[in-house]
This record gives C-alpha cells, sequence and structure tokens, in this order.
C-alpha cells in the first residue's frame, strides 16, 4: 500500500530537504516504520516510545488520527499522511 | 524586527483582553520570504486554560492547508499569558516549532478583560535560543 507522507519544515533535515516522502503499510505504525528506513531518525521524532509524541499532530486523509485509532489507524493505497507539530505553549508547564 | 500594522497588533490586543483570564492564539498570515504580517487568524485554544494553549488540531489543519494554498506562511504566531508577563516560558521555548516565525507574546496580567494597559513583546525562538526583538507598528 503506497501512501503520501506530509513532511513538516522542522523534520525535512531527516529527508533531505523533501516535503513529501512515500510509505506503505496497513497502520499508521507500519507507515512510520516505512518511512523510518529511508529517512533514519525521524521515527523518534514522532514517537515516544510505544505513542505518538503528544505535540506532534498527525492527521490520516484529514482526520487527527487521535479521533480515529491512533497507531493502529487503517491506512489504504492512496491515503495521504500528514504530520504537524502542534502550535502549544503557555505559561506554566504541563 | 517585528513591522505590524496597527490594524492587526489591534485586533491581537483585542482577542487577549476577550478571552482573558484564558489564554487567547492565532496567526498573523503573510506572503511566504516577506516578512509582513498582513492577515489575521484567530484561533482556537482547544485548551480553554489560563495557564495553556493549543490550537485545534482540526482547525490548525485546515488554516495550514490556507496557507499553502496562498503561497502564505504564519509571519507571526501569538499567544497571551494572562497572569505573567510577555515572555516566552519553558514550555513556550521546548514546543517552539517555527523558527522562521516572530512569537509575538501579549501579557493581559494588568488590564484583564479592560481597556487598561497590556504589554506586547516579540521574539525569535530557535533551537531552545530566545532572542527578543523590536516591535515597530505602522499604520
Amino acid at each position: 500500500m503506497a501512501v503520501e507522507v506530509r513532511i513538516p519544515t522542522i523534520l525535512r533535515t531527516y529527508t533531505g530537504g523533501a516535503k513529501t516522502v512515500d510509505g506503505s503499510g496497513g497502520t499508521l505504525a507500519e507507515v512510520i516504520d516505512s518511512v523510518e528506513s529511508g529517512n533514519p531518525g525521524i521515527k523518534s521524532r514522532l514517537l515516544e516510545g510505544e505513542d505518538l509524541r503528544r505535540f506532534i499532530n498527525v492527521y490520516v486523509n484529514d482526520e487527527d488520527v487521535r479521533f480515529l485509532s491512533g497507531l493502529d489507524t487503517t491506512v489504504t493505497d492512496g491515503d495521504v499522511v500528514v504530520v504537524l507539530p502542534a502550535v502549544a505553549g503557555g505559561q506554566s508547564g504541563r | 524586527m517585528l513591522r505590524i500594522g496597527r490594524e492587526v497588533y489591534d485586533e491581537i490586543v483585542a482577542h487577549a483582553r476577550r478571552d482573558h483570564p484564558d489564554e487567547a492564539c492565532g496567526i498573523v498570515a503573510g506572503p511566504v520570504g516577506g516578512d509582513e504580517p498582513t492577515r489575521f487568524v484567530p484561533m482556537t485554544n482547544a485548551e480553554r486554560s489560563p495557564t495553556f494553549f493549543r490550537f485545534d488540531s482540526t482547525e490548525q489543519l485546515k488554516v495550514w492547508r490556507e496557507l499553502d494554498d496562498r503561497d502564505e506562511a504564519p509571519v507571526v504566531i501569538y499567544h497571551s499569558h494572562t497572569a505573567t508577563a510577555a515572555y516566552p516560558s519553558r514550555t513556550d521555548i521546548g514546543l517552539a516549532a517555527e523558527p522562521d516565525a516572530h512569537y509575538v507574546l501579549v501579557s493581559t496580567a494588568e488590564c484583564g478583560n479592560g481597556a487598561g494597559p497590556v504589554e506586547f513583546r516579540s521574539f525569535r525562538i530557535v533551537d531552545g535560543i530566545v532572542t527578543e526583538e523590536q516591535v515597530d507598528i505602522h499604520q
């Protein structure tokens, strides 16, 4: 299953400057693994342990995967995965 | 230096006053490479919190796509602090992901929802390093 993965500016150091890379797999987790194999290091910027990082938004076909099945979200041929760093902050941390 | 029009400045400040005591947040878009913030885009603080903000993720995707379609960048990313100074917190610094943006902080600690004075400051945040810059408001 070939899917397009859109990479935000701040992570393009891992993709040689590319805005989009190809991924493959039946779930988001598999797609991330396939992207990691061609762009070593990017996975650790997306995941913390077994979960997506809290301040990284990932969308499959425009749906935030947090409202789908997270890393288990199903992807199929032609789907588009978008990665966007959350814009967040505030006067006191959590 | 941040150069910003009076109308856009007023809209940011009005948003911060209106949402006090919760933190207000948003962007000002402008043409890519132009460093000129022209289009005011207030965003929903999904946290609705006096101490934290986060752009609503669905709204962020929609707005970021509009930026792409219009060849715009988030020239300014703003948010308010409602009880502390207009200076980036550790959280702000740790989560800053747009090295080309002007990070504008507005403090409503003194004015609240009222018409009193606000603090309006601008910073660059790159790799955890904060650099304050001058703000030039033009008509």
